[in-house]
Order: structure tokens, then sequence, then C-alpha cells
């Protein structure tokens, strides 16, 4: 029963993480390895924020969120929008040069936060007695940290499936090619898909940051998960990866608690390499 | 033939010129013997097919590791052929799940394969031999680790060269170019793939055993370090992965380059290395010898 309520809430945030990997790579064709390093910016901005500003947590990840969303337009205008623009009509060449241009951001964006925060291990305490779950005495901070995930991710469906916004994004990732033909600017599309999916990169790691020890050489774990999850809901199918992520934090919590936690990622790699040669379309994925 | 005497002529060189330099070049020359080598063997099989594999070092660290844990057991050669059977059946396990399927899938499986390698073998040193750290006493000199590393880099770009010239160095360009196309005119593409990447970690592996040495005291965090796997992947993408000196003329003026940033800017050059890379990207997506070529063709139709 612990394992079960303690995997569900660390599955909440690595389907969020997910969700904005799905995004990325579903809307904006953008394969980001950079992606974790967004998210350990985000949980070190919590972190700072709350000790040296004393914000509030909760009143933090409301500031992180939007400067997310900026750092992702940024990024996309200046780094990935070139990129799209030499790939017109070259089929896989855009995954190629945008899977070494965020690889290289990775060791940048590293660099930056081992410079100013060091290799060593960050947590900050912050609400961390515990309340009665189903009988399973849970830290509060996982608990919010939880509703945080939850209120992104379903306010992401309910974004994408019942609004204007969300249909014109869900056009551009399925047909990027007759997108236009509707007078969708798939350009400004693919920007917000990208900016989006950073905002949740960074509303993710705020949440980590509240309850988890993490530090600045956790990002390609981060990517890697993010990317498994992906993999298994379905590129782009974002209950699969709401699906996806929670079944991996359940996963390995069970790992953790009654093997040992060394072995997450083997775990984690494990189902990967399962989903690989059983179902590479994604368990919740149509074959294409 | 000419191009092969002078190729030879340069190797002949570079074996004699441990006579003449101080212990501290010594390591310079091995450390860019180990870059061309390991640039050369990553662009054998990425450069054409333009599979990114970012695990370089998964399989660098396993060839140091293998030499550490079997070098008191087993004499030396023995150990480089166990470390050789180890990276090849580390490529064939890794190619075998992830080549069938679309190129993605690879890269993914790459990007986290270092870290996982890592966290395994971290694992069980604590839990099952209770150590962490081991060393490595050898009796091999610098220079023998020298004429080693060379020769692996000669076989390197000697391999590659005969490939090209193969049905094999065909058929990964076929590839390179339109999978299906390949696939049509009677490729099989999975084994291509599968033969091309074990041949290319298999060096790897070599290469990070031959150099183990140096190091005589190794532990998973000093072997399995991304850098490695980044700095393999400029060099032969600032020189021009699908040339046969491509990987030889970044691999040279980069290892320079980070030894010198290394050294000066300790805490600061993982920034600039990354900054560089999105440069190269950005600015020499073929290369230099492709900017070259460019350049000359440029420069041919302003003359007339």
């Amino acid at each position: 029963m612990t394992t079960l309520v303690l995997g569900l809430v660390l599955g909440g945030t690595y389907a969020l993480l997910a969700l904005g990997l799905t995004l990325q790579y579903g809307i904006a064709r953008i394969m980001n390895l950079a992606y974790g390093e967004v998210t350990l910016l985000a949980a070190f901005g919590l972190v700072f924020l709350f000790q040296t500003a004393g914000l509030p947590p909760l009143l933090a990840i409301v500031m992180i969120a939007p400067a997310g969303y900026l750092t992702g337009w940024i990024l996309y205008t200046m780094m990935m929008r070139p990129l799209v623009r030499r790939a017109a009509g070259k089929p896989g060449k855009l995954e190629v040069d945008s899977i070494l241009a965020t690889f290289g951001l990775l060791f940048v964006l590293q660099g930056i936060m081992l410079v100013l925060f060091g290799a060593n291990f960050t947590s900050i305490s912050y609400l961390d007695q515990g309340v009665n779950v189903l009988g399973v005495s849970v830290a509060l901070n996982r608990l919010i940290a939880f509703g945080i995930c939850l209120f992104a991710g379903l306010g992401l469906i309910v974004l994408l499936n019942w609004s204007r916004w969300g249909l014109i994004l869900r056009a551009v990732a399925l047909t990027p090619g007759s997108a236009p033909l509707v007078g969708i600017d798939v350009n400004k599309v693919s920007r917000q898909g990208f900016a989006l999916g950073t905002a949740l990169a960074s509303v993710g790691g705020a949440s980590i940051a509240m309850y988890q020890t993490f530090s600045a050489n956790d990002g390609v774990v981060f990517t890697m998960k993010a990317l498994i999850i992906v993999i298994m809901g379905g590129v782009g199918n974002v209950a699969g990866a709401l699906a996806a992520g929670f079944a991996l934090g359940l996963v390995e919590t069970f790992v953790a608690t009654t093997f040992d936690p060394g072995l997450t990622l083997a775990a984690t790699f494990t189902i990967f390499l399962v989903v690989l040669i059983w179902r590479p379309q994604g368990l919740f994925g149509r074959r294409s | 033939m000419i191009r092969l005497a002078i190729a030879l002529l340069a190797l002949a060189a570079l074996a004699v010129l441990p006579r003449f330099v101080s212990e501290y070049e010594l390591g310079l020359l091995i450390g860019m013997a180990s870059y061309v080598a390991l640039a050369s063997a990553w662009a054998l099989f990425s450069g054409h097919t333009h599979y990114i594999s970012l695990a370089t070092v998964a399989f660098y660290g396993t060839g140091a590791y293998t030499v550490a844990v079997l070098n008191e057991s087993l004499p030396y050669p023995a150990v480089l052929l166990c470390a050789a059977l180890i990276g090849a059946a580390m490529a064939l396990l890794v190619g075998l799940s992830t080549l069938r399927l679309s190129g993605i899938y690879f890269v993914i499986f790459t990007f986290g394969l270092a870290e996982l390698v890592r966290q395994l073998i971290t694992w069980y040193e604590v839990s099952i031999t209770g150590t962490l750290g081991r060393y490595i006493f050898l009796d091999l000199t610098a220079r023998d680790i020298y004429w080693q590393m060379l020769a692996l880099a000669a076989i390197a770009i000697g391999l590659t060269a005969w490939i090209n010239r193969t049905r094999l160095g065909l058929a990964l360009r076929a590839i390179g170019d339109d999978e299906v196309v390949a696939a049509h005119s009677g490729i099989h593409l999975a084994r291509t793939k599968l033969v091309a990447f074990t041949i290319s970690a298999t060096l790897i592996t070599l290469v990070g055993a031959v150099g183990s040495p140096r190091w005589v005291y190794v532990e998973p965090l000093i072997v399995f370090n991304p850098t490695v796997s980044f700095l393999t992947v400029i060099m032969a993408l600032l020189g021009g992965a699908n040339r046969l000196w491509g990987p030889l003329v970044g691999a040279i003026p980069l290892f320079l380059l980070f030894e010198w940033l290394s050294v000066n800017f300790p805490d600061t050059y993982p920034i600039f290395l990354g900054l560089m890379f999105i440069a190269v990207v950005f600015v020499l997506p073929n290369g230099v010898l492709a900017g070259l070529d460019d350049l000359r063709a440029w420069l041919g139709r302003r003359g007339k």
C-alpha cells in the first residue's frame, strides 16, 4: 500500500514531465535532449526563490511556469526555428539537427548550473509533516506536488481536447503539412507547443524540488525517464503518457523498496526494452 | 596508392615520435590518438547512417572497467580480447533491440546507456563486492600505450577506408540517404546497421581498455564521464563525420582546445564546449572539410 501511494505520487510528476516532452516532440517536432536540464533549472529556481527570497513554493511555482513558457519561447525562436527552416523539405534532417543542437544545449545548461549551484545534492524542507492517506503516512509536500501535477496535467488535457487553441495544437501535431491549408500558422503553433512543453517541464521540476533531493547532474536521468514514458504512452498520446507516467512511478517505487534504490534506472530501461521489443508503437499507441 | 603511402609514412613518423618528446607531451599524444580513434570509430557507424550514437562513453567505460576487473587474473592480450567481446555483446544487445526501429529509439537508448551501465556497476560494486574503485597495475609504459592507441586509431581509419569500398559501405550510405529506397534495393537494413554499429562499438571499447592503465585508479564516476561521448560527437562533426579524415581533422584541434580549457577554466569549460557544439551544428553542419570544398567551389566560380 505504501508502494502504491508513493508510486502514484512519483508517477504524477513523471507524467507531467512526459506530457511536456510529448508536446515538444509531437507539435514542434523537436527532440529535446536538454529537457531534464530545463526541469532542473526550474527546480533550482524554486530552491533559490524559497531560500533567498523567502517565497513560499506554491507562489514560486506560479512564477516559474510563465518563466518556463518564456524560456521555451525564446529557445524555440533563437535556436530551433533556424533548424526547422534549414530542414524544410528534407525529412529526418530536423530530427538529427535538433538532437545534436539540444545535446549541446544540455552541456551548456548543465555547466551553468554547476557553476551557479555546485554539484552537491540540494533539497529544501517544506511542509514535510506526515499526512495519513489510506493508512499510509505521506509527507504533505509530496501530496501538494502531486496535486500540482494532477492540476497541470488535467488542465492540459481539457485545454487540448475542448478549446480552440487545443484543436489548433492537435491539428499541427497530426498533419503539419495540411495545417496551413486551414489558415494555421505552423511556425507560431510550433513555438507555442515548444513553450508550453517547457512550461510543463518547469512546473514538473519545481514540484520535484518540493519533495526530492536532486543535483545538477540529474538532468540526463529525468530526460531519459520522460522519453521512455512518452514512448510507452505512444508519441503524442496525452492520455497514454499520463498512464505510462503513473506506471513508471509505481514500478520504480516498487523496485526501490523491494530491491535497491540503485536499480531504479535499470528497471526503467528494462521496461523500455520490453516496450521496444513487444510494442514499439507504445502501449497505448496505434500501429502506424 | 600515393595517398596510402603518405598515410603509412605519417604513421611511421608518429610511431617514432615518442623518442623526441617529453613525458607531458607524450601524454598529450596519447590523448590525441585516443580521440582520433574514438571519433573515427564513432563516424564509422554514425557518419553515413546519421544514427547519432550518444553512448560512446558507455562502451569506453566498459572497456576500461573490464581491464580494471580482469588485469590481475588474465594475461593482457586476453584481457583486451574479453573487453572487445563484452563491447561487441553490448552493442549487439542495443542494436538488436533498437536498430530495427526508427532512428529516434536508437538515440534515446544510447542517450541513457552510459548512465545505466554506470549505475549498474556502482550498484554491483557497492552491494555485492563491497568496494567502489579498483586499481590497474600493468607493466606498461606510456610509450606502449601510445603505440597501441596509435595502432587503434590507424585501424579505425583503415577499417573505415576499407568499408567505404565494400558493399557494406555502399549499403550504409544508401541507408543514410533514404532508408525506404535502400530497403527496396535489397539492402537488409537491420543487419547492415547492426554490423557497422558492432564494429564501431568494439573499437570504442578497445580504446577504453587500452587507455585505462593511464588512470591506475578506476571507479565508475571517472570512466563513465559523459564529456567523452560529447567530445567524440563534436570532433567527428567538426571535421565532417562522413569523410574519412574528418574525425581526425576535428579531433586534434578540439582535443588541444579541450586540454587548454579544462586547465584554465576548470569550472566553466562545459559551457564553452556546449556553445561550440551548438555553433558547429549551426555553422558547419557538414564539417570543416565539406566547408572547405564549398569555399573552393565558390572561389572557382568567382575565378571564371
